[in-house]
């Protein structure tokens, strides 16, 4: 099979971009979506052009470093899955490919298809943890945590924090990023004596990174590649008013 | 050079506690004096910079991520070992000690594993406080499985991504370190040289790999947490970023680098389909606690499709030659005994490099939601890479490249030879000896971070003085940065015709092909002939594209590769030097008449350690020789 790409070209943060179109070689159907970009880019390189700088790591689903709007779509045709496990077989031959990056205010575009994303890990060093110094810990069966408490915790936990819930937004909401941990953490017996002072920091640090407010629209949930549940945001919002209802953090 | 091992005298239970007395402290005012940076941000990168800032040092944390939380200890699927016998089935630190030093051929350091057994029951501890949300049974408690290597049940889990819940939970320490202020996170920088000043190691030098900018850093002592040097393969488990550049430029520096021969290649990875890919992607061992490995008795059978092949037609290799520990063998064992069927012409699947991994019996036995349940997320990657339902037909696997147990040589302290500069996790060479055992390496990237560097850096920290350490305006430092800018210059000057990854590839090639599963004498010969040329070749002909003063892929690729190119040639030569079969070294003149591997007690009981001499010369192989004062070195059976 061949496609045809419309890729997202930019130089730097501060340029214009543009789209510009390729062809690819004949391409196996097994390919993954990420392969075949190195296949033009090694054709490109050839050329004697810069290749399409994107984003990737381990091409297996897991560290949330890749991050293609794919035909309109953050992570591409398939639900539940990143772009990295993305295959040519969900194309067809002869397909023109849209290929963009994440567009939201918060993840400026450094360069073609990568962003950055620090603006996430601002929000988890608001409060995205649970305060114990190395070595102080008791015994782990100590605390016993019901296994239905413990899945749901893991449920959330799943987040790979790749940020295509943002991308997906129209108002560059990080609700869903951000309840995953909130509600990861509340879950837990361990999480408690923090929990309505993390909610109010971690959702003022979303607000001051320039994140949008959630409307509740479920798009952040359609293009999860880990399917974190909108549940998860109801969690936030209950959390986050008993703590308003609480009052400042010093009551926490 | 004599290396020295610096492990307490005394009986092996109490050396850690007698390390810990014994140490010098650092009292909590001058701590704040050090500045420490540690590069890297995997399970022990990040799990160092969270104690250490939390100690009271001044911390610099350097990552070539857009963030801390993307190491690839993240893609660890299965679990991490603790002796804490919560399963009432025999287990004890001394049985976890025990079965590593075992499963990695007595090739390591008896003392060091003793101490990573007996820190691994506060690791658990650590992250379950932490919120890790481990798998528990319905009384509320902790669940464990079986790992390859052991007759215990003692490994902790979080569904399949145990590797990705633990590093998010070193992450959340280091988040609440960087928020306070006593590490300060630097993202997108790649090290490129160790900056060394009368002979310690004293700062570093780091790429901005947004802007290209060069930057000087300089700190008290500079801890490398780096991970292992796998991707030399190409073709390998590990993350496309993950490289050898921080440990190897260390190397060049004076570090000797211990073992590189030894390689792990993981017996249950999905199979190569074609010469495009980018990637092998592993399915963790853990899957081989509920299926059963197996080819068809007959090369005839090959070609059918694998549910028409009868009981009586299948051969379960693994359970007909290792019937106590079955399907569960070490890593070498079972990697090899996959190759051999292969190479007999039994194997499966279009490339005929596969073996089948069969759930049938267990969805039969435990029904499929309980199999779905355990190991479902395993079974959508699957189905995900090679669009086959493995509920219904069995999985096909074959070995891949997955660790790196060889790495750069430390002391009991985890210091290198370098005074000042300490390797943590997968880039040292430590505790797994020959071979890991699976969920190894999480419970040591963790023991490394969370327990054994903040109780032994102080020791040099201490010899050194608080607020001595040189600036960045030292000679030493402009030296290494223009070593970086010429390294970075002469790759963008090189106008040749073949892509970066082009030579990456034939690199790969050239080693799994020589220096894999199987090694001998005249393919390692060989070797050491085609990589110095495909080096030469690299410098000459390769073209990298694009300029240095922004984000470059091709260039960061460049650097890693001229290094690789480099890592290649001392890993043959040090299979070469290594004339003894063990763990997953496997020289196939050393192996006894049944195939198994035949170690040479009397000639390599020790580690080699290498130390670079200047381009083009020869590295001298110095040797530290493993006394075993508590086991006796036994062959290794699993039958």
């Amino acid at each position: 099979m061949k496609v045809k790409l419309k890729v997202w070209r930019q130089k730097d943060t501060r340029s214009a971009g543009e789209f510009r179109l390729y062809e690819t070689p004949d391409l196996n159907v097994n390919m993954s979506f990420l392969e075949m970009l190195d296949v033009v880019n090694e054709q490109l390189t050839l050329k004697g052009e810069e290749p399409i700088a994107f984003d990737h790591d381990c091409r297996e689903g897991i560290c949330g470093t890749c991050s293609l709007v794919i035909n309109g779509k953050p992570h591409g045709p398939h639900r539940g899955v990143a772009t990295c496990q993305t295959y040519m077989r969900s194309f067809q031959d002869g397909d023109i490919i849209i290929v963009e990056p994440w567009r939201a205010r918060p993840f400026p575009v450094v360069k073609d298809l990568v962003v950055t994303r620090q603006a996430l890990d601002k929000i988890m060093q608001a409060g995205g943890y649970i305060s114990v110094r190395t070595g102080a810990a008791p015994d782990a069966n100590s605390i016993p945590i019901s296994k239905e408490n413990a899945d749901l915790a893991m449920d959330a936990a799943a987040c790979i924090g790749c940020g295509a819930c943002v991308a997906a937004c129209k108002n560059a909401s990080a609700m869903l990023f951000t309840a995953a941990k909130v509600s990861q953490l509340g879950l837990l017996p361990q999480g408690q004596p923090e929990r309505y002072r993390r909610v109010k920091r971690m959702v003022e640090a979303m607000d001051e990174a320039g994140f949008g407010a959630c409307t509740v629209t479920g798009s952040c949930e359609a293009v999860c590649p880990k399917n974190i549940s909108l549940d998860f945001i109801a969690r936030l919002n209950r959390d986050y008013l008993v703590a308003s209802l609480k009052g400042g953090a010093k009551h926490g | 050079m004599k290396l020295e091992s610096k492990i307490p005298s005394g009986p092996l239970a109490q050396k850690w506690d007698k390390a810990r007395f014994q140490n010098k402290l650092v009292n909590p005012a001058n701590k704040r004096k050090y500045e420490i940076i540690v590069v890297g941000a995997g399970l022990a990168g990040a799990s160092a910079s969270a104690t250490l800032g939390e100690l009271g040092y001044k911390v610099k944390n350097f990552v070539y991520h857009d963030s801390p939380r993307r190491a690839h200890s993240i893609a660890a699927q299965g679990g991490i070992n603790a002796a804490k016998n919560y399963q009432n089935d025999g287990d004890s630190v001394y049985r976890l000690f025990y079965d590593t030093v075992k499963g990695g051929d007595f090739r390591a350091r008896e003392a060091n594993v003793y101490r990573l057994a007996q820190v691994s029951v506060n690791i658990i501890d650590q992250c379950a406080a932490q919120g890790v949300p481990f798998a528990r049974e319905y009384g509320g408690l902790l669940d464990n499985r079986s790992f390859g290597g052991a007759q215990v049940s003692r490994t902790f889990y979080a569904r399949g991504q145990t590797g990705q819940q633990l590093l998010l939970g070193a992450y959340s320490a280091l988040c609440k370190e960087i928020a306070s202020g006593s590490v300060q996170s630097f993202t997108h920088h790649e090290m490129l040289d160790l900056v060394l000043v009368d002979g310690h190691a004293k700062g570093v030098i780091v790429r901005n790999l947004l802007t290209g900018a060069i930057s000087r850093h300089c700190a008290d002592a500079v801890v490398l947490a780096t991970g292992g040097y796998g991707n030399v393969f190409n073709l390998s488990t590990y993350a496309r970023n993950s490289n050898a550049t921080a440990i190897w430029r260390a190397y060049k520096r004076g570090a000797c680098f211990a073992n590189p021969c030894y390689t792990q290649i993981h017996p249950t990875c999905i199979p190569v389909t074609g010469d495009y890919q980018s990637k092998l992607t592993l399915m963790s061992e853990s899957l081989r606690n509920d299926g059963r490995i197996w080819v068809p008795k007959k090369k005839e059978d090959c070609g059918k499709h694998p549910n028409d092949i009868p009981e009586e037609a299948r051969d379960y290799y693994l359970e007909r030659k290792y019937p106590s520990f079955g399907n569960l063998a070490p890593r070498d064992i079972s990697s090899r005994s996959a190759k051999e069927v292969c190479d007999e012409g039994r194997g499966v699947g279009e490339s005929g490099r596969g073996v089948y991994l069969d759930f049938a019996d267990s969805i039969q036995r435990l029904g499929e939601a309980k199999v779905r349940e355990r190991y479902g997320n395993l079974f959508d990657i699957y189905h995900e890479i090679t669009n086959e339902n493995a509920y219904q037909v069995p999985m096909r696997i074959y070995p891949a490249v997955h660790y790196t147990m060889g790495g750069l040589w430390v002391d009991y302290d985890l210091m290198s030879n370098i005074p000042g500069l300490f390797v943590l996790g997968e880039a040292n060479f430590s505790d797994h000896g020959a071979n890991r055992l699976g969920a190894s390496a999480l419970m040591q990237g963790l023991a490394d971070g969370y327990f054994v560097l903040p109780n032994t850096i102080c020791n040099y920290l201490a010899s050194v003085g608080p607020g001595k350490r040189p600036g960045v305006e030292h000679e030493a430092f402009k030296e290494a940065e223009d070593n970086v800018r010429g390294i970075t210059q002469r790759l963008l000057a090189s106008q040749g015709k073949r892509t970066v990854d082009s030579f990456h590839k034939e690199l790969g090639h050239i080693l799994w092909e020589h220096c894999g599963m199987g090694r001998n004498e005249t393919d390692l010969k060989k070797a050491l002939q085609l990589i110095p040329a495909l080096r030469e070749e690299f410098w000459k002909n390769v073209k990298v594209p694009g300029e240095e003063d922004n984000l470059n892929q091709s260039l960061e690729r460049a650097g890693r590769v001229a290094d690789f190119l480099e890592v290649g040639e001392l890993l043959c030569l040090d299979a070469l030097e290594r004339a003894e079969s063990c763990g997953g070294h496997f020289r196939e003149e050393h192996q006894y008449p049944d195939g198994e591997a035949r170690r040479d007690d009397e000639n390599f009981a020790h580690v080699a350690a290498w130390e670079y001499q200047g381009r083009d010369k020869k590295p001298v192989r110095h040797v530290e020789p493993l006394v075993y004062e508590e086991v006796k070195m036994t062959t290794r059976s699993y039958k």
